[in-house]
This record gives structure tokens, C-alpha cells and sequence, in this order.
């Protein structure tokens, strides 16, 4: 008997490993987690990934550009119309073309509609994570009016395939100015219930204020990008470093703390919905007129050269490095995926704390594994 | 930003004068010597002028003979972008430095060239194949086949 209790988990001397995932809810997809316990403290976190790689690099070598932007749906699938765009935008800028006013307008507010509804399911799934079975049904609910807007004009409802090398599928719904008005005067009154439901609740605050703490200098050796790095102070926002589509004309603030913590990276997430409720309510009723999308030769060769595009998506930053050797599919194309490098601190950030703050940290990073695996 | 421009290759070209600097459609790119890799990397990281801290992206390349692998490097303090390229001609057994102890976000993407290309990085922390666990062959290469999967060149 004493034997087995010198040898037993609990004890707190011997480590013990414990498998988290592929299959568990909290993974938010197939990601697995092998986690060194000693006692209920984290001392290593190994993330085994590849559970969904589908090798979108090397089928993009197979096909024309037309046809890539339907593989970028399904690597973030969150923030789906943004990386449509990144793709999009790096093939007009090697092929020099002139995107109309227009399509730049519509782009920037598809945009920001994504984001607002990839913060919304963050907001769900973060607080369902840490015991909050409310805010799962408060957060689906208001995602679901982005998404009828999206299937009203894109067809689609995650999956939107909307842009396309030179433009747009085809024009906005007739409805849609009406309902894009319609969800953000519905909204603005939400989204304080938000905050009272979870950003001031004691349990919440406790369990988040001062865990998984990520400062400046390791955000940027790391190459963290997206919410996860503005909340420790890194000022990396591509939507003003180098503003892209119809964010040079817009005015909005880059939401930023300093402390580095799980709670403030929620609460840039919070801070950037009601910012992309401002950018939408100033393009919104200033959409110009004009062509959807520029004519384009049926089959798209880029020049040969080397090209680097990045967009700011609901997680980060997306690199499209895209090598073409003249042909009318791409010699190699790489995409930076946020995901991939947020994943890489995750062990670092967890070391140290409880195992239920790990359920908290790998929450706040807002992870979407087939981004990671792509 | 021309004149900027102008100054960032004087000085590293200072640094390496085996570095072929050119100014690409977008950024700057240098291309290096495997061998000079990591001091290349060290002085772009700690020179003030350089300041190149924020490793935004790492690829890895087949160019037909040569495996090559391409840093997209961004200075935090100057908000500019470089592109260092190095490439290796040995197929067999590619093998070049890590620069994961200059910036630590190239661990992963390296792991992710090892397990795709087949590049072995020295001094890599912890270098295994990061997706495919079981798996012969390198999938990213051009010359890689598969008959089961319907994977051509």
C-alpha cells in the first residue's frame, strides 16, 4: 500500500502524461495535446498536429488561381472572406490591375462582417470553455444574422468563396445595405450584454486575469500576430501598417493593452467587434458605384517573379508568398498562416500553471486547426 | 524610402561582400551562402540600423536542382521587410543552419521544411517531422510521386 502511494499521480513528484485531444471539446477541432503533469501543474505542452493536412500547398500547384481562392475558404475557416482577399490582392498587384472603388468598399465590409462573427464565436466558445454554457448560445445567436447576410449575397454561409481575381463573384443582394444597417443597430445593443454576461463576471475575471502571461519581446521573436500579440502592447495590425482595399480611407483605432494576460487578449477581441461596427457604419452608406469585378483573361498567368501579400485576419497576420514561373498555375505558394505560428508559444505560456488554465490560454489564442495543418 | 532603401544594401553589403543584394519587385532580397547564414542573420537581428526582429515567414522552395529556403524578415522598429534566400544543391542530404536561436518563430516553420522538403536544420531544438509521422519522401518537392494518392510532378 505505501508503495502504491509513493508511486501514485498525486503525490506531486513524478511526472504524468496526460493525452488532451484529437477529439476533445475544448481542442476546438483535431489538435492533440500531450501535456506533462506534475500533480495538476503544467511543466510541457507538445502539440502533436497534422490530424488535418490536407497538403493545400501542393494541390495549389495543381491549379489556377481562379481555383485557389476555393482552397483558402477551408484553411481559416472563420475568417474565410479575408483570405479570399489575400489571395485576390496579391494576383491584381502582380498583374497591375486597378481595383474600382466598389469592389474595394464591399471587400473592406465582407471584411470586417467576418471578423465581427469570428469574435463572436470566439466570444462563445471562450466562455463555454471555461463553464459558461450561456454565452455559447448568446454568441451562435447573434453569428447567425452575419451569416443569413453572407448567404443572402455570397450563396454561401461559412464558406463564402466571394471574391475572385479581379473583383467580386457578382453584386451585393439589393437588400444588403438594409441588412448590414439592420444587424449593427441590433448589435451595438448586444454586445453590452457581452460583457455584462462574461467580462465582468468574478469567476471569469479570476480564472483569466494574470494566466498565460505574453510579453512584448517574446510576441515579436515568436512572430506573434493578430489579437493575441496586441494584447501585450505589439502593434502589428495590417490594416494600418499597410493598408490594403478600403482601409487607407476609414478611421479606426488599433486596440491595444499592455499586459499580455488571457483576459486582455479577450478583451481586444471585444475592443475589435464595436471597431469593425465603426468601419462598416462609415463605408456602408457610401458604397460608390460601379463595375462588381474588372474583366479578366479567361486564363490568369501571372508574370514570373516572386510576390508577398498580407492581410490582417479575425487571428492574425496571413502571408500568400506566391513564386510563378509564367505559368497559368503557381510554381510553389506558401501561406503564413497566423495559427500555425500562435500555436508555437502555447507550451511556453501554459508552463507553470494549472491544467484548467491551460483549457483557458489555448482558448484565448483562438485556434482553428485547419489553419495550423492547412 | 529609395534613399533608405540605398543605405540598407551599402551597409549589407559592408557586412558580407559575398551577399548578392538586389532590389526585388517589393523588398530588398539578399542571397546568401548557407555557411553565412547565421551571421548574416545575427547582424540583421542586433545591428540598430537593421533591426530586423519579427520573422513574418519562412518557406521553403524546390527549385528544380536546388532546395532553397526564403526568410521574409520585418523590422519592428522601421516597419520594412527583407527577403534573405539561401539554397542548397545536395538533394540527398540538404543540410543548413537553424536560425531558430535568432528568432524563435522559425522553429516550427523549419520543422514544417524538414517534414516537406527534407532540409535537416543543425542546432534545431527539436527537429521531427511536424505533420506527416509516418510518411516516406518528401511531399513538397517537385520530383516527389505517389501512385495511391494520384499525385503528379
Amino acid at each position: 500500500m505505501e508503495e502504491h502511494l509513493k508511486n501514485s499521480v498525486t503525490d506531486g513528484q513524478e511526472e504524468y502524461v496526460l493525452n488532451i485531444g484529437p477529439q476533445h471539446p475544448s481542442t476546438h477541432g483535431v489538435l492533440r495535446l500531450v501535456a506533462s503533469l506534475r500533480g495538476e501543474i503544467v511543466t510541457n505542452i507538445e502539440p502533436h498536429i497534422g490530424y488535418i493536412h490536407r497538403g493545400i500547398e501542393k494541390m495549389c500547384e495543381s491549379l489556377t488561381y481562379p481555383q485557389i481562392i476555393h482552397l483558402t475558404d477551408r484553411m481559416d475557416y472563420l475568417s474565410a472572406h479575408i483570405n479570399n482577399e489575400a489571395v485576390c490582392l496579391n494576383v491584381e498587384k502582380a498583374l497591375e490591375i486597378d481595383i474600382p472603388d466598389r469592389i474595394k468598399v464591399i471587400r473592406t465590409i465582407m471584411a470586417e462582417l467576418t471578423r465581427i462573427q469570428s469574435h463572436q464565436l470566439f466570444w462563445a466558445t471562450f466562455g463555454m470553455d471555461l463553464g459558461g454554457l450561456t454565452c455559447f448560445f448568446y454568441g451562435l445567436r447573434d453569428r447567425e444574422k452575419v451569416l443569413d447576410i453572407f448567404e443572402e449575397t455570397c450563396g454561401g454561409r461559412m464558406i463564402v468563396s466571394y471574391n475572385c481575381p479581379g473583383g467580386l463573384m457578382h453584386d451585393i443582394h439589393p437588400g444588403f445595405q438594409k441588412r448590414v444597417k439592420e444587424f449593427i443597430e441590433y448589435f451595438r445593443k448586444t454586445l453590452p450584454e457581452y460583457d455584462q454576461l462574461l467580462t465582468g463576471n468574478v469567476i471569469f475575471r479570476e480564472r483569466t486575469m494574470g494566466i498565460g502571461k505574453l510579453t512584448l519581446g517574446e510576441a515579436i521573436a515568436h512572430g506573434i500576430t493578430g489579437p493575441t500579440a496586441r494584447a501585450s502592447g505589439f502593434s502589428c495590425d495590417v490594416r494600418k501598417k499597410e493598408p490594403y482595399s478600403a482601409y487607407d480611407r476609414i478611421k479606426f483605432n488599433e486596440v491595444l493593452f499592455t499586459e499580455g494576460d488571457t483576459y486582455h487578449r479577450y478583451l481586444v477581441r471585444m475592443d475589435e467587434m464595436r471597431q469593425s461596427m465603426d468601419i462598416i457604419e462609415q463605408l456602408i452608406d457610401n458604397i460608390p458605384e460601379g463595375p462588381y469585378a474588372v474583366k479578366m483573361k479567361p486564363i490568369i498567368r501571372l508574370p514570373e517573379g516572386e510576390y508577398y501579400q498580407r492581410v490582417e485576419t479575425a487571428r492574425g497576420e496571413l502571408g500568400v508568398y506566391i513564386i510563378s514561373d509564367g505559368n497559368k498555375n503557381p510554381y510553389r505558394v506558401k501561406f503564413r498562416s497566423p495559427n500555425f505560428v500562435n500555436l508555437s508559444v502555447l507550451n511556453m505560456l501554459s508552463k507553470g500553471f494549472k491544467i484548467a488554465d491551460l483549457i483557458a490560454i489555448s482558448g484565448s489564442l483562438d485556434l482553428i486547426i485547419p489553419d495550423i495543418d492547412r | 524610402m529609395s534613399a533608405d532603401n540605398f543605405n540598407l544594401e551599402e551597409s549589407i553589403r559592408s557586412f558580407d561582400g559575398d551577399a548578392i543584394v538586389t532590389e526585388g519587385k517589393q523588398f530588398t532580397e539578399i542571397t546568401v551562402h548557407p555557411e553565412k547564414l547565421m551571421a548574416l542573420a545575427m547582424f540583421l537581428r542586433d545591428n540598430s540600423e537593421m533591426g530586423f526582429d519579427f520573422p513574418a515567414c519562412v518557406s521553403g522552395v524546390d527549385y528544380g536542382n536546388d532546395l532553397g529556403v526564403v526568410y521574409h524578415l520585418r523590422s519592428t522598429k522601421h516597419n520594412r521587410t527583407i527577403v534573405v534566400k539561401t539554397r542548397v544543391s545536395d538533394r540527398q542530404n540538404p543540410v543548413m543552419e537553424s536560425v531558430t536561436p535568432v528568432w524563435p518563430g522559425a522553429e516550427y516553420h523549419e520543422r514544417e521544411i524538414f517534414d516537406l522538403f527534407g532540409i535537416r536544420f543543425t542546432n534545431h531544438p527539436d527537429l521531427r517531422r511536424l505533420f506527416l509521422d509516418n510518411s516516406d519522401g518528401y511531399p513538397l518537392r517537385k520530383d516527389y510521386s505517389d501512385d495511391v494518392n494520384i499525385v503528379t510532378k
